[in-house]
């Protein structure tokens, strides 16, 4: 057992004011864009009546699924015993919060009807996917907070097991929930599919160990504290593994779509002659995102720093190109009213619909990301999140009871 | 020290006095909204209760009308424009929601945005009322 | 045109039925397609109202029935195709083998197993006990999920500000609209607008009426003419059916 000391981010240094202002602006311009859509309708941006969910959804979508993937962290140190991830637990749960706080604000910003974001508060259709997901990122938050208070205050100890084993089933929950927001679509070819559950939940596992990687690398490096080769090695790796079964489950749901008569069609799209869909997913998507962090993460040699970081932007760049091919790719493929049959209309039926993403569309989305990461940000620098060392070596860490630094048990 | 109290308390009074006959001043003389005429004689209720209450009734009732298609009752939006839109020199209906008319007007008083009418017909019949049936 | 001053003059006669109503309460009216409702009674599962189109009658250049939402809803939009709003729109379907290609009109389903329904966080996506499926822009939010659900894109999110709406017909920006079947003129014993000018400007091939009433033209129609639902397979038991698809 290994006392760990957590410490405060230095607030009002050069970086953090640099960090924090820019975090600042692109959160402004992310309200300013909302302004600009609301005010004027959605017919500003790229949506329309055919493509429905644009960028917004592609960046929110992403913030929600890497924010329970981000929490992984603290469930492999607290419900699989891993000593070596136990205090990354606090960091870990933060960045989980954030992430979810940042997807949701740009998934709210993004409605028709913003100002009546309480209305889904008075009125509830228990049967919506929608609503159970309201339920779910509620419990997510309220559960993410009790964990963190059992991480952070040691008379809470006795609850830290129970809490965090119930963290790690809801967040399995809540990413199932997301999944089935596409899963349940039954009358489009892109969705409808009982495996869009277990994806999610590999990409959840990719996407916010990346996440988790370059912000723990960043803080580290920026202020200064140690991190051991054993555990960059294995952050590194664990993401190849969580890559890989993310491609797992995206070629389980190819495969079996190509096999599904009616579905070729959509398959072929996707595959071989969507243009930018077919862009993104076999170079965004399955190259640079999947591929090569997995060989990065497989390859022999131990991981260091700046390959672990690759990695992760690799990660990051490939969930979002995966984002776009499944929500906006998904909709670009015409609805079938008449399967095997051609049809065509003044309201578009039958036709591959165009999208281009609009400006306030992508920094509505980066504003998600900068939300998240003010709060992170923020949230290091008022209460001790980060251990002042993860170096096991290191004379930070000294086996229980006996050191000389334990100032914050 | 109880004299001391006292005296805070008929200050405070006194204040408090000033303040209501103050705006109720402010209601009555200029600054209270001119309203335009409406065209029936009667009201579906009582001046101070249609006042207080329209929104209650009207939130009320869009349940019904639109849920469970409840047609021709008691209180209606369509019926509250078609008697409160005044017409314009011209002979067309001038929209509720237009500065100094009968909505408007009131609401910009009290300082209340009406969401009814991003929906809504703000005349009697709609657009182009003339084509209407 | 001999059907307009027929239409009026059944209009006439059900206001007249309706204003008997009216002084009195408890008159069972059995006029049929449709006889408007008596005020302050709500619509009852007693109705099912639906439509019957014979794809066979459909011509492929009359666009009468769009052209009457367009002007009844009030629907001008703003030349912006991918972003106005539409109830109703004429699809064409070729078979690619044999070269045969028909038309038909598609609007909302007014499914009884609607897919909008299922999905709607607030539940402003709602069916009347006669099965129209509507929209409460009261407490639509705009997330649009509907619009991904919805098998038949029979949707349109308002995409920007509106003015001159008809009175019957309130909508605004940032919520989610599609046809109501004409429910201001069911509730008040008329027929929805396209299927009237199908009638008057078209071949007559849509026929509107109460799937529920055995009595009516529509149910005795259904019940001896093979017809069938666009992705029928889905299952969501729409209230429109067609002939020759």
């Amino acid at each position: 057992m290994i006392k760990h000391e957590y410490s405060e981010l230095q607030p009002m240094t050069p970086s953090w004011l640099a960090l924090v202002g820019v975090l600042g602006v692109l959160i402004l311009a992310a309200f300013g864009a909302v302004w600009y859509m609301e005010h004027n309708g959605h017919w500003v941006t790229g949506m329309t009546n055919q493509v429905v969910w644009g960028t917004p959804h592609v960046f929110a979508v992403f913030l929600i699924v890497a924010a329970s993937g981000a929490l992984n962290v603290a469930s492999i140190g607290s419900v699989f015993g891993r000593e070596l991830y136990k205090p990354l637990g606090r960091l870990s749960g933060l960045l989980a919060l954030a992430l979810l706080a940042g997807g949701l604000a740009v998934l709210v910003l993004d409605l028709g009807r913003p100002d009546r974001a309480m209305v889904m508060i008075a009125h509830w259709n228990l049967r919506s996917v929608f609503s159970l997901n309201v339920v779910l990122y509620s419990g997510m938050f309220s559960l993410i907070a009790l964990y963190l208070w059992t991480m952070m205050d040691w008379t809470m100890k006795a609850y830290y097991k129970p809490v965090a084993v119930a963290a790690f089933l809801w967040r399995l929950l809540l990413t199932t929930g997301t999944g089935s927001i596409f899963g349940f679509l039954i009358a489009r070819d892109g969705y409808g599919s009982a495996v869009m559950a277990p994806e999610f939940i590999a990409m959840s596992f990719a996407f916010g160990l990346a996440v988790f990687n370059l912000v723990l690398l960043g803080f580290y490096a920026g202020s200064g504290r140690p991190i051991s080769h054993a555990l960059i090695h294995r952050l590194g790796s664990r993401l190849g593994l969580f890559v890989a079964a993310d491609l797992y489950f995206v070629a389980m749901q190819h495969i079996t779509s190509l096999y599904w008569g009616g579905r070729a069609a959509f398959e072929t799209f996707i595959l071989t002659s969507g243009g930018v869909y077919t862009l993104l997913f076999w170079v965004g998507q399955i190259v640079l995102g999947g591929l090569i962090p997995l060989w990065l993460g497989f390859c022999p040699r131990p991981m260091e720093r700046g390959r672990v970081r690759i990695a992760s932007a690799l990660v990051i760049l490939g969930g979002l190109a995966q984002m776009y091919v499944l929500i906006v790719g998904g909709q670009a493929f015409p609805l079938q009213l008449f399967p095997g049959m051609e049809v065509s209309s003044a309201f578009a039926d039958g036709q591959f619909h165009a999208y281009t993403p609009s400006l306030p569309e992508v920094v509505l989305g980066l504003g998600g990301f900068a939300i998240a990461l003010m709060i992170v940000v923020l949230g290091c620098s008022f209460l001790r999140f980060l251990p002042v060392s993860l170096d096991h070596h290191g004379e930070h860490i000294t086996p229980c009871g006996c050191g000389p630094i334990h100032h914050h048990k | 020290m109880m004299r001391r109290l006292g005296a805070i308390g008929s200050l405070l009074a006194a204040v408090l006095v000033v303040t209501v006959l103050g705006s109720w001043a402010a209601w009555a003389a200029d600054g209270r909204p001119d309203l335009p005429k409406p065209k029936g004689e009667q009201c579906i209720d009582t001046v101070d209760n249609m006042r207080r209450g329209h929104f209650d009734m009207l939130e009320h009732q869009r349940s019904l009308t639109l849920r469970q298609g409840i047609r021709g009752a008691k209180v209606s939006l369509k019926e509250c424009v078609a008697c409160h839109a005044a017409e314009g020199a011209d002979g067309k209906p001038i929209p509720v929601n237009a500065p100094g008319q009968f909505c408007q007007s009131c609401h910009a008083y009290g300082a209340v945005s009406i969401d009814c009418f991003e929906c809504h017909a703000t005349t009697p019949k709609g657009a182009d009322a003339s084509a209407q049936r | 045109m001999t059907c307009p001053n027929t239409n009026k003059d059944r209009r006439q006669f059900l206001a007249g039925v309706a204003a008997t109503a009216v002084l009195a309460p408890g008159v069972v009216l059995l006029t049929a397609p449709a006889s408007a409702r008596a005020p302050g009674e709500p619509a009852t599962s007693a109705n099912r109202w639906g439509l019957l189109i014979d794809t066979t009658l459909c011509k492929s250049d009359c666009t009468a029935c769009v052209g009457a939402c367009v002007k009844e809803m009030g629907l001008e939009g703003h030349d912006r195709p991918r972003t106005d709003a539409q109830y109703i729109r004429k699809v064409t379907v070729s078979d690619p083998e044999t070269g045969h290609s028909h038309t038909l009109p598609v609007m909302c389903q007014h499914c009884a197993k609607a897919a909008c329904i299922e999905v709607c966080p607030t539940g402003a996506s709602m069916r009347r006990a006669d099965g129209i499926v509507l929209v409460d822009r009261h407490i639509c939010i705009g997330c649009r999920y509907c619009m991904m659900a919805c098998p038949y894109k029979a949707r349109s999110f308002t995409h920007e500000e509106q003015d001159n709406q008809k009175s019957y017909l309130p909508r605004g920006k940032g919520c989610v609209e599609a046809c109501t079947l004409c429910a201001h003129r069911i509730d008040d014993g008329r027929e929805p607008a396209c299927v009237e000018a199908c009638v008057t400007e078209g071949q007559g091939a849509m026929l509107f009426g109460d799937l529920a009433d055995p009595a009516s033209k529509i149910a005795q129609r259904v019940a001896k003419e093979a017809s069938s639902r666009i992705r029928a397979d889905l299952g969501l038991e729409p209230a429109v059916r067609y002939q020759g698809i």
